[in-house]
């Protein structure tokens, strides 16, 4: 947490004020959903599933160099795909007014290692209830690194721009033993757990699938091309695992983000949970295909003010958002993706050292941390 | 091996290479109405009938099992993004020769499906589509002498028995607000000219409703004629108190498009859908097919009415009451209650 409380000039009737506010905007949205979104994410979704299958389709002949690069960036555009705008958001229920099983947040499943139940757990009520609450919001480094000055030091951090990159290229198995909350799990006595041992079955599972369909049966049905499709494969793997950690250490990790205590959030009113996402997210600047591609996840603030709110419509409720941050004299961090990526990554270095000046600290606040 | 292992083997196999999907996620962008996908249909013409019907003429996919005369169809339509599952009586001949089903749909006032079916359905739009079903039928052997009492859109399943199978001796009596409201009037009247149907029509703008007493004197050899009745409850209440007074009851088939719903006292509660992990407060009134929806929870949902049983759903807790009927049902091991027709009399617990 920063020294100075960036919300100090609100008071509580205009943090209420502003929830109404954005209730509105919430309102306005869901009031005029219809046939034009369902046919965006009926369009998003055919068009995935035909790239893909073209994709594949020329990496059966991965041998020739030029089918290798076109089939390999094609994957990797539909394995982005599949996990940004479609699945993140699916599981979100963002589409779940359709009442189209198909596209529903209790029947998808997309193409990434962590089970959709285990993530719906984890990402949805977990991380988007205590956003940036430190001891509550695991997504706050992963548990795997400090990326703020009041979580305590500790010599495993120095390696922490190691763990970063390598959570980066394989990330959807850091999500999956995230999910699974290996490191706490791990321990002699919970293993046996029966609960965790049916999850970790499920992610086994998953895993078995995923890895056959990729690295063996897709390179087997490509023959001569074997190597150069599973080659491929991976290549598309890693180019979606990378794209996507990227796009999420944006959403929260940049310089200007806040982080909270525990006790801050009791008896937390809407207003305030409101106000809590808002200083807890960060945007990506750009480009139409820029907000596509990061399952418009570059309007992390909005996303994260109104998770079920269908993804399309997150640029038009930014217009209203920024101007609520105006109106109530508060800082809407965003920026280009390479600024916000270099800044997120600046913490992670910075932070695998210990603090240069201790921060003031009060003695509850330090029992606060060593409990959490 | 028998070929019907090697076909479940290769299928497995495909589900490999398109794992999380299934192959037939794929196969749906070409091929939606092909044998093995979920039965769907794909509105060809939208024909008007009166001002506010029109005839839907649909291609079932190759899934569609046939119809018999007088049965109806569960149809899914995307209104405004959100799918919406609707009965409509078929009112095709079961032998015609293209192979196109029709349902006739009368816009009803707010009502979702029936106006957008009318007035805005596009030829080409998929709809999904269940297996047609219902027992408003005529029986295997064709009885000597028919009535068909019906009114409004209730014309509909008897439309589709009449084009189906002809009769020596039927008489219709039809009841709709004016001429022009009487739906698939002038093929009636064909009829009547061709002296293959005797037909009495009641303009209740100008009539007033049908006073059920007046049968014997419109059709005076009733109580001999093996019955069809179809509309809106206050007639086929009245039909059926009629019929039971003469002590012919078993003449009289009748089919109700609405449930009559009698006012809920209090009562109402707290819902849980124990799978989904939603908890909501319900009043007494509102159906908890309405409330799981209103709540993001995939119900499953079918005629609304209470006919279908395609939203039944196990009571885990609790108890519900009957819209229609008043009747409460309690939570039992292996209940299932028709979410479309009940809603929460105190606190229960629907599985979804």
């Amino acid at each position: 947490m920063t020294a100075i409380d960036p919300t100090v000039h609100l008071t509580a009737e205009q943090v209420e004020e502003l929830g109404r506010e954005l209730d509105a905007i919430r309102d306005e949205v869901i009031a005029d959903r219809g046939e034009k979104d369902a046919d965006y994410i009926r369009k998003v979704i055919s068009a995935q599933r035909k790239l893909e299958l073209v994709s594949r389709g020329v990496l059966l002949f991965s041998i020739f160099p030029p089918a290798w690069l076109i089939g390999t960036a094609g994957l990797s555009v539909a394995k982005i795909m599949d996990n940004m705008e479609i699945g993140h958001n699916i599981l979100h229920g963002q589409w779940d007014w359709m009442r189209d099983p198909k596209i529903h947040s209790t029947t998808w499943e997309w193409d990434h290692v962590s089970p959709s139940e285990q993530w719906k757990h984890s990402h949805n009520e977990l991380h988007h209830t205590y956003t940036n609450v430190i001891g509550k919001d695991n997504d706050l480094g992963y548990g795997i690194m400090r990326v703020d000055e009041d979580q305590k030091w500790h010599p495993f951090h120095l390696g922490q721009p190691l763990w970063n990159f390598l959570n980066a290229c394989f990330f959807e198995y850091g999500i999956a033993a995230y999910d699974l909350e290996l490191g706490k799990n791990l321990h002699k006595r919970r293993r046996k757990n029966p609960e965790f041992r049916a999850r970790a079955k499920a992610v086994g599972r998953k895993i078995r699938k995923q890895v056959l369909k990729d690295y063996v049966i897709h390179p087997l049905l490509s023959g001569p091309s074997f190597l150069p499709t599973l080659g491929a494969t991976f290549t598309a793997n890693l180019v979606r695992n990378i794209w996507t950690h990227s796009v999420i250490m944006c959403g929260h990790f940049p310089e200007g983000v806040q982080v909270f205590e525990r006790r801050s959030i009791k008896g937390e009113t809407r207003g305030q949970w409101y106000l809590r996402q808002m200083m807890g997210s960060a945007n990506i600047s750009g480009s139409k295909a820029m907000h596509f591609m990061t399952g418009n996840l570059s309007h992390q603030i909005e996303h994260h003010l109104f998770p079920d709110l269908p993804s399309n419509r997150y640029a038009e409720v930014a217009v209203k958002v920024r101007a609520l941050f105006e109106k109530y004299e508060l800082e809407y961090v965003t920026g280009p993706l390479p600024k916000q990526v270099f800044s997120a990554w600046h913490k992670v270095f910075r932070l695998s050292l210990p603090n240069k000046k201790p921060t003031v600290k009060t003695p509850n606040r330090e029992k606060e941390l060593v409990a959490a | 091996m028998t070929s019907t292992a090697l076909r479940s083997r290769a299928w497995k196999l495909l589900e490999m290479v398109t794992t999380p999907l299934l192959p037939s996620d794929y196969l749906d962008l070409v091929s939606p109405l092909r044998a093995g996908a979920d039965l769907r249909g794909r509105i060809e013409a939208v024909r008007p009938e009166t001002g506010d019907a029109a005839t839907i003429v649909i291609r079932p996919g190759q899934g569609w099992r046939g119809h018999t005369a007088g049965q109806y169809v569960r149809i899914g339509v995307d209104v405004d993004g959100v799918r919406l599952w609707r009965a409509y009586s078929i009112t095709s001949p079961t032998h015609r020769q293209d192979g196109r089903v029709t349902i006739t749909v009368k816009a009803i006032p707010d009502g979702k499906v029936s106006n957008h079916l009318v007035r805005r359905a596009k030829p080409g739009t998929l709809i999904q589509l269940d297996q047609p079903t219902g027992d408003f039928v005529l029986p295997q052997a064709k009885p000597a002498k028919v009535l068909y009492l019906t009114a409004g859109s209730g014309i509909t399943p008897v439309m589709g028995m009449l084009r189906d199978t002809e009769f020596d001796d039927v008489v219709m009596v039809h009841c709709a607000p004016q001429p022009q409201d009487v739906i698939f009037r002038n093929e009636l009247h064909e009829l009547v000219a061709d002296k293959k149907l005797r037909l009495t029509e009641v303009h209740t703008d100008t009539d007033g409703m049908l006073d059920i007493a007046r049968l014997d004197e419109l059709v005076p050899d009733w109580a001999e004629r093996e019955t069809w009745a179809c509309g809106p409850s206050g007639l086929l209440d009245a039909a059926e108190e009629h019929w039971t007074e003469r002590g012919v009851q078993e003449r009289l088939h009748t089919e109700r498009f609405r449930p009559s719903i009698v006012v809920a006292g209090d009562g109402g509660g707290e819902v849980t859908f124990s799978s989904t992990g939603k908890t909501v407060d319900a009043d007494g009134a509102t159906p908890l097919l309405d409330i799981g929806e209103e709540a993001g929870v995939l119900m499953p949902s079918g005629c609304r009415m209470g006919i279908c049983f395609g939203c039944v759903t196990p009571l885990k807790a609790g108890a519900v009451r009957d819209l229609r009927t008043g009747e409460i049902t309690e939570a039992e091991p292996g209940v299932l209650i028709q979410t479309c027709v009940s809603a929460a009399a105190g606190p229960c617990d629907i599985e979804r």
